[in-house]
């Protein structure tokens, strides 16, 4: 059948399985978006308000589904607005094909209109990219990319294709021989010695350890997870990207490790004599000083990707491997063990730790805590929702409070770090997940890198809730400038716009919540409501996330919250 | 040490660019780099050579494969094999420099306006003395190649799913 290099685009959708595309239109990818009319009974296309808003959401819709998240953009600015969305999901191992327009193959290199070197500025942010000049490519550039993207360690993959390739005509069939990638080769199995070396530190460790992070949900190895350390007695300790990978209530789940993590569980990792590091890749935010970073453990690393192995940390036994694959392999030799005397010790640690947790004090009726309004949510939705943050004091707040019962529960931009993505990766999310309760947790500051796309949520009716925690301030900067810059808060504090307003001049649903008292009563109008909502929580503006690491520190020497807790003058008469 | 990795690429626009990138972005220092045709059309192939008091060999390695052009990674430090650095070396021309390019079995490949250019190509460290040697005798211009090395009778460099 004859058909254009536009409608080859979509054929080749349609046969990864795409039901929706993240995008915005423009000259250099105008072919594709006229040869939709052919389509868009089978594949949605969600307009965006801005492209970073469209690999957002793709990588909200790959997180939650697992399957590739599609974002669609024109050539020059609309390529280079992507490349935000794009690193965001390169840090977080996240599959998404990125569609760019080019200028036409005959220009290319001439500064044309529009032109940018996209393939060259994603280099280093995509696990791959393709320039396409000609439409035979198309076919074979896009099924390469939709399998690197998924397959192995997951990650964006760009496909660049010039304006000519897209007009030009091909009598096309869909191409079925197995792709040549002769370079692309991801590791899956753990040899025989691999895995008696491990047993062997399995069994004769005192005090092991499991980390667990994002490979644990990557791989589908959740099963698996619980099963050794149910059967062997081992601690399992998250990252933040790892939260839902077992469940927080399960007694063996300590909570979250690292930076802003409970210092019970930096203690048990400090104390460990093995760690079992699952899917996760030692980031500095969840080691601190890597010289005093568990001294007196063995390690045993499994990740699929080879280049984590001993990359931060020196590891005894490490593993590139499908992490599911590998704990199979495992399962079947370890017996049962038990180490009470070392959980016993963990939790005098998380008794501790409980106590000063803010949650379990009262604070006076006129205040709002941040922490106490992310607990009520949680309270609220019977921690049963998906909750997508953005980034800053509330992500922490939320990774702390928001317990995750499942995986895939919690979203948020881990490795970057990046502001702006919580609400647009909520919509990407309640697209991917229709039948779930979707928030998007976010900071006054960070909603409005990418408020725009309230838009995008109004006009295609897309039922995600937004909690924004006003406390008008950057608070994660403003808290770094009251620990160590000498409370000099320079550009941190916000003057916001009426959230509420500015919501429903979008035609968006809001209120404003000020005291604890109307929290649950507000979260179930969100929840009447088939339509996005907007809530905005005004918080205490001058507010810590404890406990911290301070970057580079030692694991075990956290600034814990002062006891009776910061800033709850009548902590003592409610206790 | 210096440690000399091998790695067959496919033969495509933008990979020597891509294994640029990787080593900027990496922090990863090379003494040097070559890339050439290999007997398959399909195939070229790249000789890297690192100084591993500086940069991590094995992560240089695990780096390399991740790209997806890259088919193969060999580290042939270990291996009996030879290695060719070719340089040419542009000076004055005199009595002594024949003597010393002699020595040394550089080749005189072109004698102009009272200039010779010499043309060795050996072992990188034969190279290095042999420039030193001539430094003192004034060095116009010097071009090198970079190493390029191959294991010798059955250790042989190949891509295995192409073989
Ligand atoms: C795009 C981007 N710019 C800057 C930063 C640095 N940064 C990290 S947290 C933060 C403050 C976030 O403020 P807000 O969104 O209000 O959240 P809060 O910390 O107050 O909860 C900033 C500026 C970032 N992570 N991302
Ligand atoms: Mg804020």
């Amino acid at each position: 059948m004859e058909l254009t290099g536009a409608e080859i685009i979509w054929e080749c959708l349609l046969r990864e399985g795409v039901e929706i595309v993240f995008g915005y239109p423009g000259g250099a990818i105008l072919p594709t978006y006229d040869a939709l009319s052919k389509y868009q009974d089978r594949v949605r296309h969600v307009l965006v308000r801005h492209e970073q808003g469209a690999t957002h959401m793709a990588d909200g819709y790959a997180r939650i589904t697992g399957k590739v998240g599609v974002a669609m953009a024109t050539s020059g600015p609309g390529a280079t607005n992507m490349v935000t969305g794009i690193a965001t999901a390169m840090m977080d191992s996240v599959p998404l094909v990125c569609i760019t327009g080019q200028v036409p193959s005959t220009v290319l290199g001439s500064d044309a209109f529009q032109e940018t070197d996209i393939t060259g500025i994603t280099l280093p942010i995509t696990k791959h990219n393709f320039l396409v000049t000609n439409v035979k490519q198309i076919a074979p550039a896009l099924r390469k990319a939709f399998h690197i993207a998924r397959t192995g360690r997951p990650g964006p993959v760009l496909v660049d294709i010039t304006k000519d390739a897209q007009n030009q005509k091909l009598d096309f069939t869909y191409p079925t021989e197995p792709l040549r990638l002769p370079g692309y080769v991801p590791p899956s199995a753990a040899t025989p010695d691999q895995i008696e070396r491990a047993l062997a530190l399995i069994k004769s460790a005192e005090r092991p350890l499991i980390l667990a992070g994002h490979g644990v949900m990557m791989s589908g190895a959740e099963r698996q997870l619980l099963e050794l350390a149910e059967r062997a007695q081992i601690p399992v300790a998250l990252t933040l990207l790892g939260k839902g990978a077992m469940p927080e209530a399960h007694p063996l789940c300590l909570g979250m490790m690292g930076m802003h993590g409970a210092a019970a569980v930096n203690q048990a990792i400090q104390s460990a004599d093995l760690l079992l590091a699952f899917g996760m890749r030692f980031d500095d935010r969840v080691t601190g000083n890597l010289r005093t970073y568990s001294p007196n453990s063995r390690k045993i690393h499994i990740d699929i990707d080879a280049s984590e192995l001993n990359k931060n940390v020196k590891v005894d036994v490490g593993i590139a491997g499908d992490l599911r694959t590998v704990l199979e392999q495992l399962l079947p030799h370890v017996p049962s063990l038990s180490h009470a005397a070392w959980l016993g010790e963990i939790r005098n640690w998380q008794e501790e730790t409980d106590e000063r947790d803010i949650v379990h004090h009262v604070a006076p009726s006129d205040k709002l805590y941040a922490a106490h309004a992310i607990h009520d949510l949680w309270a609220a939705t019977n921690g049963d929702a998906i909750v997508v943050t953005d980034v800053g004091q509330h992500q922490m707040w939320t990774a702390q409070y928001y317990l995750n019962q499942r995986p895939r529960t919690l979203i948020t931009s881990g490795g970057l770090g990046t502001m702006g993505f919580g609400f647009p990766a909520a919509i990407g999310v309640k697209l991917g997940a229709p039948q779930e309760t979707v928030w998007a947790i976010v900071g006054d500051g960070g909603f409005q890198m990418t408020l725009c796309e309230l838009a995008t949520a109004a006009q295609e009716n897309v039922n995600v809730n937004v909690a924004i925690i006003n406390n008008a301030y950057l608070g994660m900067v403003r808290q770094w400038q009251e620990f160590f810059h000498g409370e000099r808060y320079n550009a941190t504090p916000m003057h916001n716009p009426d959230f509420v307003k500015l919501a429903e001049a979008y035609g968006i649903a809001a209120r404003r919540v000020r005291t604890r008292a109307e929290i649950p009563e507000t979260v179930a109008w969100a929840h009447s409501i088939n339509a996005p909502t907007v809530v905005e929580f005004q918080v205490e503006k001058e507010d810590i996330v404890y406990p911290m690491v301070p970057a580079g520190a030692d694991l075990d020497k956290m600034i814990r919250r002062p006891a009776p807790p910061r800033n709850l003058p009548d902590w003592s008469e409610n206790h | 040490m210096k440690h000399t990795l091998v790695a067959l690429v496919e033969n495509e626009p933008g990979v020597l660019n891509r294994v640029a990138s990787l080593f900027r972005r990496r922090n990863f220092n090379i003494d040097s780099l070559t890339v050439g045709r290999t007997e398959d059309p399909n195939i070229s192939r790249m000789t890297i050579v690192l100084d591993s008091d500086v940069t991590r060999v094995d992560q240089v390695q695990k780096n390399l494969y991740k790209l997806v052009n890259v088919i193969q990674v060999y580290e042939i430090t270990e291996q009996p094999s030879v290695s060719r650095d070719l340089a040419l070396i542009k000076v004055r021309a005199s009595a002594e420099v024949a003597v010393l390019a002699s020595q040394f079995g550089a080749r005189i490949i072109d004698y102009r306006d009272g200039a010779m250019i010499l043309d060795l190509s050996d072992e990188e460290d034969r190279v290095e003395q042999f420039i030193e040697a001539l430094r003192p005798h004034g060095i116009i211009e010097l071009v090198r190649t970079g190493v390029v090395a191959m294991g010798r009778g059955n250790h042989v460099v190949q891509a295995p799913q192409l073989a």
